[in-house]
């Protein structure tokens, strides 16, 4: 079926089959559940309710009181992120009939730009293949690799032109991606301005480096020496100062690839007192844990290799789960990263140097379905919301995405809540030759799948087409995180206080700020450490003498000089 | 009769004491009992002592009798621009004496370059000649190259300094970035240093700072304006993540917020190794000051990290200390006069930091959180002495009252009230933070190695008396598990059979797909460091096309390392079961 190619999307034909009738199902959005049927015509929901008035030869879909949920939304894909210059096996054709298959209509992928490489290309380069190849609707994320003034042009442009309106930004991978606190609060400071959720994987790329390169003269190179490398206290104090920088700026954060305990109830923890931040825990972190790096087969080990890795501590799924349930963690997305095991080999003499990614796409949603719904964790509408209608809102696509109501896209799924899979690579869709889920039993599947009002997945069948996929541009300044950060912003007006000139007597500081004998010790080395030209804490050139360093800052307007009660001649006095 | 290290101190024949009728006081217990004192020591302990004729007696009349308070922060004498603290060792002991402390720990801050040993000697000097009372060193490490280190550990080894301390704000001039962190720490952590930390992040607060001036905010409320509580608490818990991550004990000075206290308690529940230390400041005040009319006022209570402008931040803390959530209250005493604050008249970040306290700590502490309830004698003894002892490996010797110690020793009168005010303390400090606060509970009798310092509300202090302690390195109490811990950390490597499937064909140095950069972006310098994702490594040759058993030229190996078949065999590697 999927052969049948219309791609361009200038001129997709009018299909026949794309009006259609789901009879008989309970309709289960984030916040509800009814009995309803769903007429759907041009890719759009038309009706819903019962006994609609519909045209004659309509497909007709019998749901049979199965559920019938907005189709999921996988928030995090890599499908064509290079490493070390190869690419990931699942491409965007691939990779979305994976995702079709597990139930999931629209992805967002990120557009992963190396150093020094134009944001604007990258994203012209992702789209042209985007277009090309995937199967299902799709969106953009942009990976911001290097901090600069440059940059700032082109996240003007990607936001206000393309669609853009979510930046990953890195802590980690030293000399590379890395930002460092200043540059962080610079980025996350521009984006808000511009009303973007910025996005972070974070880790402490300092120590990691630090801990990599102590593992390697240990003599560890397997894969262990990579969550060795990374545990996940690095993690969680990533998420800290991420959302420590988030509080200050007063904008949205978003935390891909939750994958540990403490990393999650961080987050927790912190939106209990009020900050605006995300937590998107991933398949591979909600279903499986790291025990496998200590895997006596290599390719095994190699295969769960993903950044920040997957938790050691075999209760960590569980708990994501909980915190899914309870609202804490909001959206889940896959990080489906295909390499190959001769892809992973790069790396089979230093576990530095292996590709990072693991798959995810098709198996996240009857995850979610059997550890949480199935488990009594999360009900049916909770679900709906982690698995599409969350994403929707924070990325700005709802209700047009994640909801299932007249007027929204006509993507849908009826969810088999009973059917049970085995999960293994020989029946996958991903081109991948193994499944980190191999062999886990797995309640929950899609029955049918609606994209862009088309069947895609009936009866265990795809009946995709490559190139159909549309890229869906997203407005800045979503509401869902920006209500509450623009309140806040009216909110946090500072003023200074309005006091008195100081008018008692200074201590002359003298010109020369080093009050020792400038005689550095022979030992020390003469070149590093000298205070770098610029304003400096606690040694400067400040003199009073003279101009002012503030005479050329403006005084407030409003800012009234008055004299304090007591007087003048009162200001140094102690009270 | 020791009359250790100084050259010439008068032999004063009243070091032979008895104090009667007093209910002693230590951290584990109280009990009724008469103590005897010789030569600077406590010779005995017990009822009905036998002791010389012609001794001096002292009737306690059932007052409490406590170890002498060790003020484990201060900031005498330090040099600033020229200028230095008004309070030197001579009126800050003195000061110290008057509120029951009768040792005190300084810091040592060489400035950024300059060599730690010649800091630490000048110090010496200068606290030899002026000290009333006894007193030990940090020293701070204000930057770090491989001739810090050799010094840091010549002070560790010789010069008897435990305590060290890094400053994670201060951008540009003391502070530390992560990777000098951790190099710092794992150094520390192996010879058996305590690694103190100036929790703050300097990067975010350079950025307020900037924001602040620009909004036109340049008053002393700029300060804390531009560092929010939240820095502080996000840098306690970077802290505190590499301390674990090196397995070293770590020590928060000033803890100031009630998110960064909350931070290191919550840590300790995880099991880390870390103490904090609030300061008589965040014990007793708040920051709703900096807002102040007053300029000068609002100044005198610039310290960093701030105080906190939540006005339930010293109950809070006076509860965890309570507690034992925090360890040791210091007073980071480190006085400047009005005209030196005025330094910052027209910006904020040019006021120098610091506020009084050490003579306060011990009254302040006893008015809040003993006499409210929070805490027992014994736990303050704890907080103001015996914990600090411990940190510093000086124990038993300080912060016990038990035969064979130190005979420093505190008369407390907890009924005393005292009207805290510039006009009386004994500072030189024309200010006082705490001015007009009622304390209950104040030194009635101060012993300070043998001999009374304070009695009747006057001191008999001599300039010079006290004595440099070294502190030796591995302290247990910070140590024992560190050192527990090291033995279990062992990590192995998986005894693994070779991959010998295929590997992909990848480009070494990692330029993305199109090497063809924007001419927009700004051309990157690539530091010569090693570098995880694009690095000069190659796999030419011998090593990656080939099939079958390649590394024998693989460097990485370790001796020991077994390499075995697994147990499916060679031909099953790559099979995924």
């Amino acid at each position: 079926m999927s052969g049948i190619g219309y791609q361009g999307k200038k001129s997709i034909p009018h299909l026949t089959s794309d009006r259609l009738l789901i009879k008989g199902g309970r309709i289960v959005n984030d916040d509800q559940s009814f009995y309803a049927d769903v007429y759907v015509e041009d890719g759009l929901i038309k009706q819903v309710g019962e006994n609609l008035i519909v045209p004659g030869g309509v497909k007709v879909v019998e749901a049979d009181g199965r559920m019938v949920i907005p189709g999921g939304i996988d928030v995090n894909t890599c499908l064509q992120k290079t490493h070390l210059g190869v690419t990931p096996v699942d491409d965007f054709y691939q990779g979305t009939r994976a995702a079709v298959a597990g139930g999931t209509t629209m992805i967002i992928d990120h557009v992963n730009p190396q150093p020094g490489d134009s944001l604007l290309e990258a994203f012209e380069k992702w789209q042209e293949a985007a277009d090309r190849k995937s199967c299902c609707d799709y969106s953009l994320h942009m990976d911001i690799p290097q901090w600069h003034e440059g940059v700032k042009e082109e996240l003007d442009l990607l936001v206000q032109e393309k669609g853009i309106n979510s930046f990953l930004v890195y802590m980690a991978y030293k000399d590379l991606y890395q930002m460092s606190d200043s540059q962080l609060y610079e980025a996350f400071s521009y984006l808000k301005e511009l009303g973007a959720v910025v996005m972070v994987h974070a880790e402490n790329g300092d120590l990691i480096a630090q801990e990599q390169s102590k593992i390697l003269d240990m003599g560890i190179t397997g894969p262990e020496g990579h969550p060795l490398s990374r545990p996940e206290e690095l993690e969680a104090e990533a998420v800290y100062r991420a959302i420590t920088l988030g509080n200050r700026v007063n904008c949205p954060v978003y935390i891909t690839k939750v994958m540990s305990k403490s990393a999650a109830d961080t987050i927790a923890q912190a939106r209990k007192k009020g900050s605006v931040v995300f937590g998107e825990p991933i398949t591979a972190s909600l279903a499986t844990d790291g025990s496998h790096y200590w895997s006596k087969n290599w390719a095994k080990a190699a295969a769960y290799v993903t950044s920040p890795p997957l938790s050691p501590d075999p209760t960590t799924p569980d708990h994501l789960h909980s915190l899914l349930a309870c609202g804490d963690l909001q959206v889940v997305g896959s990080a489906h990263c295909a390499y190959s095991t001769s892809q992973k080999a790069i790396g089979k003499d230093n576990f530095t140097l292996i590709p990072e990614g693991t798959n995810g796409v098709e198996e996240r949603m009857a995850f979610v379905w059997d550890k949480a719904v199935a488990m009594g964790k999360m009900d049916e509408n909770q679900f709906v919301a982690v698995t599409s209608t969350s994403a929707a809102k924070i990325f700005n696509l709802y209700p047009r995405k994640g909801r299932i109501a007249v007027g929204s896209d006509a993507d849908i799924v009826v969810w088999d809540p009973d059917r049970t899979r085995t999960i293994t690579a020989k029946l996958q869709q991903s081109a991948q030759e193994y499944n980190i889920f191999e062999g886990m039993e797995c309640r929950g599947a899609p029955f049918l799948v609606v994209s862009q009002g088309k069947i895609a997945y009936e009866k265990g069948k795809l009946h995709v087409q490559q190139g159909t996929g549309r890229f869906i541009p997203r407005k800045p300044f979503p509401d869902y995180s920006y209500q509450r950060v623009k309140t806040r912003d009216n909110m946090m007006g500072r003023q200074g206080v309005s006091r008195g000139m100081y008018d008692g007597p200074v201590y002359d500081v003298p010109a020369t700020p080093k009050y020792i004998t400038p005689a550095p010790s022979a030992k020390t080395s003469p070149t590093t450490h000298q205070p770098p030209p610029i304003r400096n804490l606690h040694q400067s050139n400040f003199s009073l003498s003279g101009a002012q360093f503030d005479d050329n800052i403006p005084r407030r307007s409003g800012h009234r000089i008055v004299a304090p009660p007591g007087g003048r001649s009162n200001i140094t006095n102690l009270g | 009769m020791s009359y250790q290290g100084k050259k010439n101190i008068p032999k004063i024949t009243s070091d032979r004491l008895l104090v009667k009728g007093g209910r002693i006081v230590n951290d584990d217990q109280s009990f009724y009992a008469d103590i005897y004192m010789e030569d600077g020591l406590i010779k005995q302990i017990g009822d009905n002592l036998i002791v010389p004729g012609g001794v001096k007696t002292i009737e306690a009349n059932g007052k409490m009798v406590i170890p002498g308070g060790i003020d484990i922060h201060t900031h005498f004498q330090m040099p600033y621009r020229g200028t230095t603290t008004v309070d030197d060792f001579n009126q800050g002991s003195k000061a110290a004496l008057a509120g029951g402390t009768t040792m005190i720990v300084d810091h040592v801050i060489p400035e950024p370059g300059c060599s730690l040993l010649e800091a630490f000697d000048r110090w010496r000097e200068w606290a030899d000649e002026k000290a009333c009372c006894d007193y030990s060193l940090h020293v701070d490490i204000t930057h770090w190259n491989d001739s810090v280190k050799q010094e840091v550990e010549t002070l560790l080894k010789e010069k008897g300094v435990n305590s060290f301390q890094v400053y994670m704000a201060y951008k540009d001039f003391y502070q530390m970035s992560n990777s000098e962190l951790y190099e710092i720490f794992t150094f520390l952590g192996e010879m058996g240093g305590i690694v103190q930390v100036h929790a703050e992040n300097g990067e975010i607060i350079a950025e307020e700072q900037t924001r602040m001036l620009e909004m036109g905010i340049t008053g002393p409320e700029g300060h804390v304006l531009s560092r929010p509580e939240e820095l502080e608490a996000e840098a306690v818990f970077r802290a505190i993540t590499i301390a674990s991550q090196t397995n070293c004990p770590l020590y928060i000075t000033r803890v100031m917020s009630k998110s960064a206290a909350d931070i290191i308690s919550q840590a300790r529940k995880k099991g880390n190794v870390v103490f904090g230390e609030p300061i008589t400041a965040s014990l007793g005040t708040d920051g709703t000051h900096y807002w102040s009319k007053n300029w000068a006022k609002a100044a005198s209570f610039v310290t960093s990290p701030p105080l906190s402008p939540d006005p339930t931040t010293p109950d809070y803390l006076n509860t965890l200390l309570a507690s034992g959530d925090l360890n040791v209250a210091g007073s980071a005493h480190c006085t400047f006069s009005v005209a030196q604050k005025a330094i910052g008249k027209d910006d904020f970040t040019q006021i120098p930091e610091g506020v009084n306290g050490v003579e306060e700590r011990m009254s302040l502490i006893w008015d809040k959180a003993v006499v409210t309830g929070k805490m027992d004698e014994n736990m303050f003894v704890a907080v103001t002495s015996t914990n600090a002892a411990k940190i510093l490996n000086l124990y038993p010797r300080k912060g016990r009252i038990a035969v064979g110690c130190d005979s420093d020793l505190v008369i407390w009168d907890s009924d005393a009230v005292r009207t805290v005010t510039a006009k009386t303390h004994n500072s030189a400090a024309e200010y006082n933070i705490f001015e007009g606060m009622e304390l209950r509970g104040a030194p009635m009798v101060v012993i300070c190695q043998g001999k009374i310092v304070l009695e009747d509300g006057n001191l008999h202090t001599v300039s010079g008396s006290g004595r440099f302690l070294p502190c030796s390195p591995f302290p247990d109490f910070a140590y024992k598990r560190v050192k527990a811990r090291k033995q279990l950390a062992v990590i192995r490597a998986v005894p693994r059979g070779m991959y010998d499937g295929p590997v992909a064909e990848f480009t070494p140095m990692s330029r993305g797909a199109t090497p063809a950069s924007s001419a927009r972006t700004s051309p990157t310098k690539q530091i010569p460091v090693r570098n995880l994702h694009h690095s000069g490594f190659s796999l030419a040759s011998s090593q990656v096309m080939q099939h079958g058993p390649p590394a024998d030229d693989n460097p990485i190996r370790p001796g020991g390392r077994r390499i075995v078949v697994p147990p499916g065999g060679r031909s099953n590697i790559t099979s995924l079961s």
